[in-house]
């Protein structure tokens, strides 16, 4: 019995383990929390995956032994006395009892009391000797029922649980029978003591399966690598959808699989699993367990930045993947990340729910707006520096003007700095385009200067020439470090307390040459001359933002997507655990054997009748509360008997 | 005809009075009701769910008679906020039953201040031993069971108005599982002090109502966790209609056999011990309350693992929840061992029931907060 409690105890304390440290994530994470020393030690003791280590699996089978010895040692006994009246009790015993009572007679009340038990549901016996009667009744005898379908139950879940673990396979690894596979390298080429065969007893193996394939293993991790799990047949992926409420979140996830046997390109059968909808072939369960892009085509314009000119190549790619592109002379690499089809974006401050009693119960969400696609992609340069972008495939209405955006950022985990193209009235990038080029094409400051000093100061000769001197030197400064560059030179050489409207003067320049700019990249890209207009005003403000963003941008490129040709893929999760059956038969039990337990009450009672004299005793195999209230009332109950006999 | 025949019988069916079985044929003709008007959009789970649940509540009204009352009350009552909404969800913002008491988050707020007032009336009732303050205080801890009934009945309402494919019983999230468990526990508790009339307990049982409806209203105000949220693809099961209800009631009953615990552990050094039941009364109830605790959770953590075996394909994974789940069962098992086997009663149980809540509690928040794994529908 205290062995038990300890067991319970010992197994509650090994499981909390398991769910302080986090189970089964690649050893170079532990190395990484831990140090060597510790991950060693830790690795030694099995704490990564605690609850298939050999004590862990001890302790389990000790409860098992445990559990197995009680119901052995107890079950006979508690058969026999179940079926038992114990109408052998003398009324000696009797009297020892600690609930009885005694009551004088008159007449014979036997039928009475016969009556009574077996109202009151009490099977019982008679005993007759001399002139003494004794009935001895019994009730509730299968709670003791509960003792063994509760203690059964136990055994029936632990070794469920043991066929469906990975104890053969353990075996296998500690002799050398089977190696975990550690490499990258294509599944045909994993040498047979790392795969399992078809006929392995149970399994949980994952495949990721893009869109097109199939696969006829499934991949088991253990510790650091992988073991490959044949399976009896084939599962294809045809398509994987995404469902989605109007929120964006989630609302279903399905596969659209088809299942083949060895050797035969006809489908068995095709299904669409989804999530909590498994299917079930030949014994083993195919699960919707994750998704994740399977390879996304990309068609993009590669403007380049280097130049200035406003050109763009054409360059593809595809999630997961890389494409070398050459810019500038230099040899870059591109790495494509994620894809994500829509961005789901709450476009500024919902107000607050309008209810004044406690809020409401349903969320604003007038607010939400979809961005469209947006990519992701490494830029890595040969010396193998990165940086990482996060591009929108469609404009992004901001401030009621378009934009196309794109974020930069320079490490993992930090927020994206965002690089905002104005769109041309043509909804184009071409004017932005042309328009920085020309700003950072140092040839034609010159003739912007002159167009810009003649619009403002057309009579005055000389002005002119000073305000031509100036506005290049300007845009000299401006190409190369944009707004800072301005206010650095604004800040050495102009006196403190004429900054600010000096800054103004440079702003109103620096806007007015753009606008003369502007102009002259749109007569010679042969575009209709835009007017000077709000509309216009912004577009230069924007761009002249985004030039400056620009220098900052960090690449020589800025990748448009143009088209997608999306390929999804999905994850699935192929079980096989016979145990199963025998698990959930177990706990079938166990909620049997504990409410039989807890809520059939077991009684026992005796009533001795004597001539004139009746002795009656109760009993319970658990005394409690219930018991004395029921003692009290029968002993009521019998006394009102007695009277009206 | 011997008196025999006028003792009750164990076999209750014959003892059912004419309004018991009144009672049975509203709901069951309610039941009919909604399986001839949204039958088709059921599957047969949900088909038996809903037979099944009109038979239990039909047995439980028999065995405990005010839940009659409340299970009346509480259904015409949302039906009637349903049809107050026209199906307009604006009107929750200007209709004035709706706004003042019935729209869902009215009513569970109307719930948690009830539920602050009882825990402070059966204080007084304590203290100054007025029969009357006891009175009210049921009375008000009844009120609040009835409006977070009402509360959340409306609520799941409400999501289907959202939209359709929205629509989902609320016990989906944090939020909605806090105004369960504030409702069971109470009414555990109620049905405690029905059983051995006695009001005094109240004082011990609702303050962790009161934490609970704290934390809730922490949770909205400070996180708007009171706001529908659709359901993600894992939880769209029917077995979250009985696997959530079931774990609720272990954690209800374990949270009130601590707080007995708490009363016992006073009472034993002569705290309050006149005003208290007797120790006797305290230990018993405390075994009766760990017990139904532990059958429920037995069951809520097999339906558990039969969920998993549909959802995370496996019926056992070790996450954390499911490994905190066990090591709660291991925990009352072993108190259960313990009473039941060696006997023991007294401070050392009481004591353990009182830490047995820390467990409960982690694994029902502590998981949520400090650990991560597939179970994750409630992060705090």
């Amino acid at each position: 019995m205290r062995f038990a409690i300890s067991l319970f105890s010992l197994l509650a304390i090994a499981s909390v383990i398991g769910t302080v440290l986090k189970q089964n994530q690649p050893y170079a994470d532990y190395v990484i929390k831990f140090g060597q020393y510790w991950f060693t030690a830790f690795k030694w003791l099995g704490l990564f995956d605690v609850y298939h280590t050999w004590w862990f699996v001890t302790i389990l089978a000790f409860l098992v032994i445990s559990t197995s010895t009680c119901i052995y040692r107890n079950l006979p006994a508690m058969l026999r006395d179940m079926r038992n009246f114990r109408e052998q009790a003398t009324e000696q015993s009797l009297r020892h009892f600690h609930h009885q009572a005694e009551f004088s007679t008159q007449g014979n009340p036997l039928p009475l009391l016969k009556e009574y038990l077996a109202h009151q549901g009490f099977q019982y016996r008679e005993r007759i000797q001399g002139d003494s009667v004794l009935l001895a009744g019994k009730k509730g005898s299968f709670n003791r029922l509960g003792y063994m379908f509760t203690h059964g139950a136990i055994v029936m879940i632990c070794l469920g649980g043991l066929i469906d673990g990975n104890l053969p396979l353990q075996f296998e690894q500690a002799f050398g029978l089977k190696h975990i596979e550690t490499r990258d390298i294509p599944v045909s080429q994993v040498p047979a003591i790392s795969r399992l065969s078809v006929n392995n007893l149970s399994f949980r193996g994952n495949v990721t399966l893009p869109e097109g394939s199939s696969a006829d293993v499934v991949f088991l991790n253990v510790g650091d690598g992988y073991l490959v799990q044949e399976l009896p047949f084939r599962v294809g992926l045809k398509k994987f959808h995404i469902e989605h409420y109007s929120t964006g979140q989630p609302k279903a996830f399905a596969s659209e699989i088809q299942v083949f046997d060895k050797g035969s390109d006809q489908p068995v059968m095709t299904r669409t699993i989804t999530v909590n909808h498994p299917l079930i072939y030949k014994g083993i369960a195919i699960y919707q367990s994750s998704f994740g892009d399977g390879g996304t085509h990309f068609k993009l314009k590669a403007w380049d930045l280097s130049k200035n000119q406003a050109t763009w190549l054409p360059f593809a790619g595809s999630v997961h993947d890389q494409s070398p592109l050459d810019v500038d002379g230099q040899h870059l690499s591109v790495e494509f990340g994620d894809f994500h089809p829509f961005n789901i974006q709450d476009a500024g401050m919902s107000t607050p729910s309008k209810t004044s009693f406690g809020g409401n119960a349903v969320a604003d969400h007038k607010n939400l707006r979809n961005e469209g696609p947006s990519f992701e992609y490494k830029l890595r340069t040969p010396d193998g520096q990165a940086r990482e972008y996060s591009n929108f495939m469609l404009p992004i209405l901001i401030d009621g003007r378009w934009f196309m955006v794109s974020g930069m950022r320079t490490m993992p985990n930090q927020p994206y700095h965002y690089l905002r193209m104005p769109l041309d009235p043509q909804f184009t990038l071409d004017g932005f385009m042309r328009l920085r080029a020309a700003m950072l094409t140092p040839s034609l400051y010159p003739e912007i200067a002159k167009r810009f000093a003649q619009s403002v100061l057309p009579h005055d000769i000389n002005a002119q020439q000073q305000l031509i001197r100036s506005t290049v030197k300007e845009l000299t400064l401006f190409s190369k470090d944009g707004y800072s560059g301005l206010s650095d030179f604004i800040e050495h050489n102009i006196p403190a307390n004429q900054r600010d409207q000096a800054a103004q003067a440079y702003l109103k320049i620096l806007e007015l040459s753009a606008w003369q700019a502007y102009l002259i990249t749109q007569t010679q890209a042969g575009q209709i001359l835009p007017k000077m207009d709000d509309a216009t005003g912004w577009f230069l403000r924007d761009s002249l933002n985004a030039i400056n963003d620009s220098l900052y941008y960090g690449a020589p490129v800025y990748l448009q997507l143009s088209s997608f040709d999306q390929v999804q893929s999905s994850g699935l999760q192929l079980t096989r655990s016979p145990g199963k059956n025998i698990v959930f038969f177990g706990s079938f039990l166990l909620v049997l054997g504990v409410f039989t337990m807890f809520f059939v009450q077991e009684r026992r009672l005796w009533l001795l009748l004597k001539p004139g004299h009746l002795l009656f005793a109760m009993s319970a195999n658990r005394v409690t509360l219930d018991f004395e209230t029921e003692f009290t009332q029968r002993c009521e109950h019998l006394a009102d008997l007695i009277k009206e006999s | 005809m011997s008196s025999v025949h006028t003792l009750p019988r164990p076999n209750f069916l014959v003892s059912l009075s004419i309004i018991d079985w009144l009672y049975t044929a509203l709901l069951w003709s309610g039941a009919l009701y909604a399986f001839n008007q949204y039958g088709q959009y059921m599957d047969s789970y949900e088909k038996s769910f809903l037979f099944g649940f009109a038979a239990i509540f039909s047995v439980m009204g028999w065995l405990w008679k005010p839940l009659r009352i409340l299970i009346v009350t509480t259904v015409v009552t949302s039906l009637l906020a349903i049809l107050d909404y026209h199906s307009d969800l604006g009107r929750a913002q200007h209709a004035f039953f709706l706004k003042y008491l019935f729209a869902s988050q009215s009513a569970i707020m109307w719930m948690s201040t009830l539920f602050v007032l009882a825990t402070l009336t059966y204080w007084l009732a304590l203290v100054t031993r007025s029969k009357f303050a006891g009175v009210v205080a049921s009375g008000l801890t009844w009120s609040a069971v009835a409006m977070g009934i009402i509360g959340l009945l409306v609520r799941w309402y409400e999501s289907y108005l959202i939209s359709p494919d929205v629509g989902h019983i609320p016990i989906s999230n944090l939020y909605e599982v806090f105004v369960l468990f504030s409702i069971i526990t109470a009414l555990l508790y109620l049905y405690y002090e029905a059983r051995y009339a006695n009001r005094t307990l109240g004082a011990f049982v609702l303050p962790v109502i009161t934490a609970a409806v704290g934390f809730l209203l922490w949770y909205a105000f400070d996180r708007h966790a009171q706001n529908i949220q659709p359901l993600v693809p894992a939880l769209q099961s029917y077995w979250m209609k009985l696997h959530v209800p079931a774990n609720f009631i272990g954690y209800g009953s374990f949270s009130l056999a601590a707080m007995v615990a708490v009363a016992w552990l006073l009472a034993s050094r002569g705290i309050l011990a006149s005003r208290l039941p007797s120790l006797d009364v305290l230990d018993d109830l405390m075994y009766k309350s760990i017990s139904v605790g532990f059958g429920f959770f037995t069951i809520a953590t097999i339906l558990g693992a039969l969920w998993a075996a549909e959802a995370w394909g496996g019926y056992w994974s070790w996450d954390p929840k499911e490994t905190w789940a066990l090591i709660v069962w291991l925990n009352y098992a072993a108190w259960l061992h313990i009473r039941l086997v060696k006997g023991l009663r007294g401070a050392f149980l009481a004591w353990w029931a009182v830490i047995g809540l820390f467990v409960t509690v982690f694994a029902f928040l502590g998981v949520n907060m400090f650990l991560s794994g597939l179970h994750s529908y409630g992060t705090l």
